[in-house]
Order: C-alpha cells, then structure tokens, then sequence
C-alpha cells in the first residue's frame, strides 16, 4: 500500500514520515509536493508537522489554499484515510476537515518532550491496530497545542466517540496534571464523524524505532496498512 | 555619493586606527571613498579578520587523516566513513544578544545553520553554550528567557533538532552573555561546495530575502567593547525569519545537486562585502556587481548601505554561464528569486557599480588576506598568582557534606536544563538518539550503522585561574564527554570568548588558551576543522572569564551501541575509572558554597587522558559497561547522583576513599599550596573536587573483571567504590556517612530549580 506525504515549503516533518512508513514499516512511500494536484495514487495520505508556510499569520491558515488540498479534500471525501500529525493536524482544523481550533499552550512556550497518550478509539483507521486504552509514549513539540472547541461542539465531539488519543499518565489516568499544553478534555487527538480524518499533535513517526527512545508510535502508522482491508474507498 | 572628507572622526565611527588607515591609503594607492572605507571597516573588523587571534589560531592542530576541510571556508569537514562526512562548526552570537536576546540568538542559529548547508550538508543537529548572569536577577532572567526562546525559535521552526549544550550561569557573564552555537551536517565527501568565485565570466547571483538596514556594522559593533549606550545599538542587530532560510537551504541543497552551481557563500557578518570579496580572493578572481540589481526591502538605499546591510538570509552563487535555467528553476520551485547581480572577472579587484557608474574599486585581497595582522602585547596580570593561591583558613569553617551536596544539585550550573531543552524541538529529523541532558548528545547517521556523539564544553572559572591549564581540560573535558558515550573523537571546532585584545593581560589570556588548545588537542588526535572568536566581551571595563568553548565531535561505528551516565539497574557494580585527588581549586564547590573563585584548576596529564579515552569507548564498544558518566562540576559525589537521576529512581550506596595530600602539595604550582586542610574539609574535597580524568561506570558482576582488566593494560586506576539499588543515594567517605539523601528529593532538587528560578514559584 501506498502512503502519500504531503510536502508544504515549511513542513520539517515529511522525510520522518516518509522514512517511517518507507523504511521503518516498509511500505510504498512518495513525498507529494503541496503545488501538485495528484496524490499518486495514495491509498493513504499524511500531513506532516512543521511550519507549513512560516505560519507567521496562524498555524496552519495558508496551506489549506495549497493546491494539493483540493485533492486531499476529495480523497478524505472518498473516505480515505488521512493522517495529520502536529502542524498537519492544525491544517486539517484549518481547512475544516477537523471540527474545533488550536491556540496558544497554556503555559505560553513552546514544550518539546515525550509524553504518555492513551488511545480512546480503535475503530479508525490510524488506531485499529491499538488495544483499548492503551498507552503510548510519543514525542510532542509544539508551541500551539492547546485544542480548543466551543461547548457544543465539544459535547458532541464525546457524544460522537471523535475524542481518538488524550493525554494521560503512565498508568492511563488523564488528569490536568498529564495535560501538557492545556488542550480542552485533555484532547491530544481526534477524528471527523466518519473517522477516516485523524489528526493529532504528538509525533508518531517519531517513535517508530526503540533507537530514537520509543516504537510506540509505529502502531499507529501499522494501524492504516492493517485497516486498508476493512476499508472501502474508491481511489483515483 | 556626495564626497565625504575622511577625518578622524569618520575614522573613529568606523573603528579603523590610524595606522590601519595608512595602511589602506598604501593598499589603494590613492584615498578611499566612503563606501571603500565602510567595507574596510567590516572586513577589516575583529569580527571577520581575526587580527589580533590569528598569529594565534595559525598554531593549532588542523591536519589530520580525516580532515576533508579545514579551517578557511564556511565550516569544516571530517570523513566519517561510507563515502560520508561530517561538517561542523560553532559560532558566537554574544554582542546582539545582550542587546536583543530574542533576535540575537535566533540569527545566531540561522547564521551557523547557513555555514553548513553553503557546504553541501544538510544539517542535522545544533548544540549550544551559553553563559549568563544569576538567575537571581532579573536582567539575567530576561536574557536567559529571550536567549532561549530564541534558540528554540529558530531550531523548531526550520526543523533542525537542537539536541544538547551546555549552560553556566556567574554574574561575570551578567552584562555579557555569551551565545555559542554548533551546527552539525551530514554530507556525501564529493558533494562539497566550496566558498570560492570560478571562471570569469560566470554569472553571480543572489538569492533570499531582500537587503535592508538592518545590521549595518553588526561586525563592526561585535568588535568593540560595551557601555552605557550600548541598548543604542539596537538597529545593528538583526530579525531573522526562519521560515525564509528553510525555503533557502532546501533549494541551495537541491540547485547544489545540479552541479551548476560553482561556488556559494552566505551573506552572514558584513553582508554582501564579505560574500563578494572572499570568494573573489579564494578563487584568484575578481567580482563586478551592480547594487541596482540587489533586491531591496527599503526605498533610497545607498550602495554603503546595500554593502554593509547584515539583512538575514541571504546567499551568493556563483553559477556556470549558460546554466542559468537550471539554477533559476529550482528555486522558483520554492518560490525564490534569484537575480544575477554581477559577474566573476579576471584580475582581483570587487568592483562594486551604482546603475553602471563605479563607486567601489578595492583589490579583494586587500579585504580578506592583506587585512592587518596585529601580534598584540602580551603580559600575564598583575593578580594571576595572587588567585591561584588558596589558603583553606581564609574560607572559614568547612560546611557538613550533606548541606553541601544539596546545595551543589540545586544550583544552576548543575542544576537540570530541561527548562531550556524542553523548548528545543529535539526529536525533529528522527535521529536523536541520546535525549537532551546527557555529557554528549548523540544523532545516527541514516543509510549507515554509524552516529555521531558530540560536545560541548568550556570552564571560565578554570581558564580565569590557569588559561593554558584551563583550556586543556576544556578540550579534554569535550572528549570526554563524547568517549563517554562511545564516540571516538575525530574533530573539533573552537570558540574563542575573550575580553578586550588590546589590553595584554586579555591578550595574555588568549594566547595562553590557545596553546593549551593546541596542546590538548595534538595529544588526543583531535584536529580543530573551524571556528570562531568573539573579543571585546566587556562591559565597562570589565572582563568576562576568558572562555575558549570546544566543540568535539566524536564516531561511533555502530550508534546501537551508545550509552548514557544513567544507571539500567539495580545490583549493577560502580567502578571509578581514574584518581580521586580531591582537587577544589576553581570548583564549583568553592563558588557556591565560598563564594571564591580561588585555586589552581585541576591538574591534566594529557597522555592518561589520552588513554582513559581511549579505554572507556573500547569498553563501551564491547558491551562491557551498562553506564558510563563524567565528572565534572560538583565532582564525585554530584556525578554519582547525576547517575540515578532519569533512572527512574534507582539508587547508588558507594564509599570514597579520603583523598591523599597530594593536590595540596603539588610541586609544579607552588603558588597553589592549599593550607589548612583537615577534618572537614578534606571529606569535602573528596566528593566535590573536580580533578580531571575520572569516568564513573556500571557493571554487571559478569562484566567486572574484564572492565577491571582493560583499566589495567590501559595503566588507568579501576576502583569498586559501590552498587546501585534502593532508593537512595548513600554516601560515605572512608565509611563514615556523609551524604545520605532520597533519589526523588535530590532529583526534584536538580530538575526543577531553574524552573523555580524564573517563574519565582514551585513547579507542578
């Protein structure tokens, strides 16, 4: 199966997840600069983390009007999977294929550490592969992580099982104590009621070897080869 | 230009003696114009000429069997292997971060990231050392947060992990903060750009952002000492914009790969003055440009400015003619433009045009190579043997080695620096492979088994007392530091952090830290491939601590096999590698719990060193130890802790033997007697003395012969001093207690007292 990694000016994170899924997970890979149109046959599709466009205005607020979110739009659409981790997660908020925002950490600076992430869903394509409530050790660094949603739209966001991944302690616990950056619910990553869209801050592609400190995140990526059976969507 | 009579006072402005203006007159042939002296004046500062440290630098190590480039371009180059190098190189940013701590140390990290990726490289790792004043003062707190933020600013944005460093807070550095940065690049040995102008005829271009007035005389500034106007000085520091030079390096990496671009060079110190005139020189060829063509951010710029502008992230490419296409396509790809503002010419001379008239006709050696050569007086200071001389009875009473210990774990020199790394985005690039806050940090090398451990270090305190001595255990200190975690050294890179040179007693201390320098690093293998100097860091007639900072990079054949002063387990065996001699001159001991800078450092035998370095990666190589960690400040007993902290509380019980006299009386600083030692405080000495040398380890009960046994065919003292287990650290000295403390209290201590530092309150 193919992952498709899109390449904005600023992202910083594209190769990690090219190398994971490439090298590390061993599937078909391709680097999918943001000016294309065509997602090269992508079965399944990553926005990286960076600083898509110097993200001086927000995070994330210009690389939606990137050609190559047309054709993510429609593939997400198609009910593909899409993957967008840290600042690909700001995208997808920004573009609107992800309900809510995300401001400023609470504690104002930037954080960069590896925190414990419990998995709230497995029934997406970037969790299946997990076990119910499982723990894992993954990077974050960011400096606008704090996920914000309007009473509503939070409430529903629960009601509707789209909380994917909270911060929590080793042990699970989700607690203000575990929460890094002051998201709302402790939420670190969620999806659209489809559940084909899945965006989170912390890094998997980052902990996918046990020589960078953590494989935990490899199951995420494992979780969209394992799914892609399950899966009906019409490609291009 | 409208002519302008150069008097003294235009010569005052622009930094230039009168001596060197008769120089310039001898070099030209006729009286400069303005613009000419302006360019004399940045080329010709400190800051790019190196006049006072050359005689200097000129002696140390730079050739070795690995060395791809040395010391002359952007950054140097080691071989490691597979075809590969690595090139590296540290650079200072103090002056405009005093000024601007923010911007400062942010276009500090642009500027060395530009050095590398000009060579080819796409880098892979920044490392940091800085310097403060106290953290219980608020001007040091505000540079220290800016300082930082801007590190990290700049680091997270492009996407280039910053993975170690080290930080020393002392109110000498309070109103000269020091910011040195290490960039780190991999590269393949035949994809090395050089710096140099080729072929007259070929096409110049430029390409990054637009010239502005930032920064005019940015080197002229770094070249002078500070006063009370200094904050006045504000618009000759410059803004960076990260996001700009990340669109700069992947286009220059990607247009290098076409093989059209003959030479690079960034536009960092003196901007476009120094691009086009050193590469014009290294390549035995002129340049002409027209400043019509550079781009512009402001209206009504005159050539000096455009000349003289350190606007931030911009590049100079010399291109084969004909291949213009190519070069132009890549980088409208990244939405860039490049515009051809010259060409290479025969001869030597820059010509510099204004819409086709000649403002500027300067022979470019007489810029770069023929800059003056100044071999400045030298002349030890009047109070040196005063400071070396410690006398235990002027220090009073000696105080209980618990309160001691738990003083030296929270102070913030010692202290955790995760306050700082954890706003450094240090996992990016996914090569990390030693988290941040270990003696080395440590990056894989994709496609390759290999990774590389690097360091650094400097001791302000140690070269203050004993600059030649001083600089030696800097080096040595670095090598360490990287063997600890299995790298071999193969190269390093210096920062030289000096006072006022035309002052000999600075001067002295310069010339006496180079050596030791040089000293050091012919006796461990080590070439220096580059480096920088940063003078005139006082403040007010008052000097910082002279502070050469080493960077040494070190190889390790197999990354997988790396390790970390953190204890695995419990039950392990902790071996000392080397002598306690409880040496406390210029501790870290003496200033936080005396509030004296006093002693001579510790004493250095270049050659043991040499073998203990060489031991400890053999041991690491071969799986034979599960930890290894140096000591440094705090000594033994701090060392010991730093072991069980990460570990997840594992704790140590270990008993030092009481150090000999030995230090006390030693023959070969007779000045450095240490009088009145007893009691007290030779238990004192004996876990806080920081004598160089030592490596602590842990070993399994399996493994302990054969650790003991390469100590000994190395001639190093291997010494059982304890087992790790519980949940404390335990410590007594000739069995008698003297520090006994929870693993958790010690480590909370350690972690978060910077944290309380600057938000004034306990941290969650």
């Amino acid at each position: 199966m193919k992952f498709s990694v899109v390449v904005f000016p600023g992202s910083n994170s594209d190769y990690d997840a090219f190398y994971a899924t490439s090298r590390v997970l061993g599937e078909d890979a391709a680097l999918v600069w943001h000016k294309d149109t065509d997602l090269q046959g992508a079965d399944v599709v990553i926005l990286p983390g960076g600083f898509a466009h110097g993200d001086y205005l927000r995070t994330g607020a210009i690389a939606r009007f990137s050609p190559i979110m047309s054709a993510v739009k429609a593939f997400a659409d198609r009910g593909g999977p899409v993957l967008g981790i840290c600042n690909g997660f700001q995208v997808l908020l920004e573009a609107g294929l992800l309900p809510g925002a995300m401001v400023r950490n609470d504690r104002i600076k930037f954080v960069s550490r590896v925190v414990a992430v419990r998995v709230e869903q497995t029934d997406t394509p970037f969790t299946v592969a997990c076990a119910s409530k499982q723990v894992l050790n993954l990077p974050i660094a960011h400096g606008e992580g704090n996920y914000y949603a309007d009473p509503a739209e939070l409430a529903e966001l629960e009601a509707n099982r789209q909380v994917v991944f909270r911060y929590s302690s080793a042990a699970g616990e989700v607690s203000s104590a575990h929460n890094p950056n002051g998201s709302l619910n402790s939420i670190a990553g969620i999806c659209n009621r489809q559940r084909n869209v899945v965006g989170l801050m912390p890094h998997p592609e980052r902990a996918s070897e046990a020589a960078l400190g953590s494989a935990d995140g490899l199951v995420v990526l494992a979780s969209a080869v394992k799914s892609l059976a399950s899966l009906s969507f019409s490609r291009n | 230009m409208a002519p302008v009579v150069i008097d003294t006072a235009v010569l005052e402005r622009h930094g230039i003696k009168p001596d060197e203006y008769d120089r310039i007159l001898q070099l030209m042939g006729r009286e400069p114009n303005l613009l000419e002296l302006g360019l004399f004046s940045v080329m010709w500062s400190e800051h790019c000429s190196y006049k006072s440290s050359r005689v200097h630098l000129k002696t140390l190590p730079t050739a070795g069997p690995r060395v791809v480039q040395g010391p002359g371009e952007n950054a140097g180059a080691v071989d490691i292997g597979d075809g590969l190098c690595v090139v590296f190189k540290i650079e200072s940013h103090n002056h405009p971060s005093f000024i601007e701590p923010y911007q400062g140390a942010a276009t500090g990290v642009g500027g060395i990231i530009r050095d590398i990726f000009t060579m080819g490289a796409r880098p892979i790792a920044l490392l940091n050392a800085l310097r403060f004043g106290s953290l219980d003062t608020a001007l040091a707190r505000r540079i220290f947060e800016g300082v930082v933020a801007g590190v990290g600013g700049y680091g997270n944005s492009i996407g280039i992990p910053t993975v170690g460093g080290e930080i020393v807070f002392d109110e000498i550095y309070a109103g000269n903060p020091l910011v040195n940065v290490l960039c780190l690049g991999i590269s393949r040995i035949d994809g090395i750009v050089k710096g140099a102008a080729k072929g007259a005829g070929n096409p110049v271009f430029y390409v990054g952002a637009k010239t502005g007035r930032d920064g005019i005389h940015g080197a002229t500034m770094a070249s002078a000492e500070f006063d009370e106007k200094s904050a006045e000085k504000r618009p000759a520091v410059q803004v960076g914009d990260p996001f700009m030079e990340k669109l700069l390096m992947e286009a220059c990496l990607e247009v290098m790969k076409t093989g059209a671009v003959l030479g690079i060079q960034d536009m960092g110190a003196a901007g476009l003055s120094c691009a086009t005139s050193e590469m014009g020189s290294r390549g035995g060829l002129g340049m002409s440009i027209d400043v019509m063509h550079v781009p512009q951010r402001e209206t009504g710029m005159t050539p000096y400015e455009i000349m003289l502008s350190e606007s931030q992230e911009r590049m100079l490419l010399v291109v084969e003619k004909g291949r213009e296409h190519e070069v132009e396509a890549v980088f409208d790809k990244w939405d860039l433009h490049a515009v051809q503002v010259g060409e290479v010419t025969e001869g030597s001379r820059l010509k510099i045009h204004e819409r086709g008239v000649l403002v500027a006709d300067v022979p470019n050696r007489a810029l770069t190579d023929e800059a003056p050569v100044y071999r400045r007086p030298m002349q030890e200071p009047s109070w040196q043997k005063a400071v070396q001389k410690l006398s235990l009875s002027d220090l009073g009473s000696a105080p209980p080695a618990q309160s001691a210990f738990d003083r030296l774990v929270a102070v913030p020199t010692i202290a955790s620096k995760r306050w700082a790394y954890r706003q450094y985005d240090h996992s990016v690039g996914t090569n990390t492979i030693a988290q941040p806050g270990m003696s080395a940090a440590v990056v894989r090398v994709k496609e390759t088994k290999r990774g590389l451990a690097v360091s650094v270090d400097g001791n302000g305190r140690f070269c203050y007392l004993d600059p030649h001595r001083g600089a030696m255990l800097a080096v040595a200190e670095a090598a360490r530091n990287v063997a600890c975690a299995g790298g071999e050294p193969i190269g390093g890179t210096n920062n030289l952090n000096f006072g006022n040179p035309e002052r000999p007693e600075i001067m002295w201390q310069l010339g006496e830290a180079v050596r030791g320098i040089g000293d050091a690093c012919r006796a461990l293998g080590i070439p220096i491939t580059g480096g920088n100097v940063s003078l005139y860091n006082e403040t007010e007639g008052q000097a910082i601590f002279p502070t050469p900072v080493l960077g040494v990079v070190g190889l390790l054949d197999d990354a997988s096999k790396t390790t970390t002063r953190i204890f695995k387990r419990s039950g392990a065996v902790v071996v000392m590698l080397g002598d306690n001699l409880g040496e406390i001159g210029g501790s870290e001991y003496l200033a936080t719990l005396h509030g004296k800078v006093l002693g001579v450092p510790p004493a250095l035998d270049l050659a043991r060193e040499a073998s203990l370095q060489k031991l400890i990666v053999g041991l690491i190589r071969d799986g034979a130890v599960e930890s290894a960690h140096d000591c440094s400040e705090g000594g033994l007993a701090v060392a010991l802790a730093e072991c069980t902290f990460d570990s997840g509380g594992i704790g140590v019980t270990a008993d030092i033997a009481l150090c000999g006299d030995k230090p006390f009386l030693s023959a070969e600083a007779p000045g450095a007697k240490v009088e009145g030692l007893s009691g007290d405080w030779r238990t004192n000495a004996t876990l806080f003395g920081e004598s160089a040398s030592r490596i602590l380890v842990s070993a399994s009960d399996e493994k302990l012969p054969a650790v003991i046994a390469a100590a000994k065919a190395a001639g190093i003292p291997a010494i059982v001093i304890g087992k790790t287990g519980g949940d404390r650290i335990r410590v007594t000295v000739d069995g008698k207690a003297a520090i006994d403390s929870l693993v958790a209290d010690a480590e909370k201590a350690w972690a978060t007292a910077i944290e309380q530092k600057m938000t004034g309150r306990a941290p969650l």
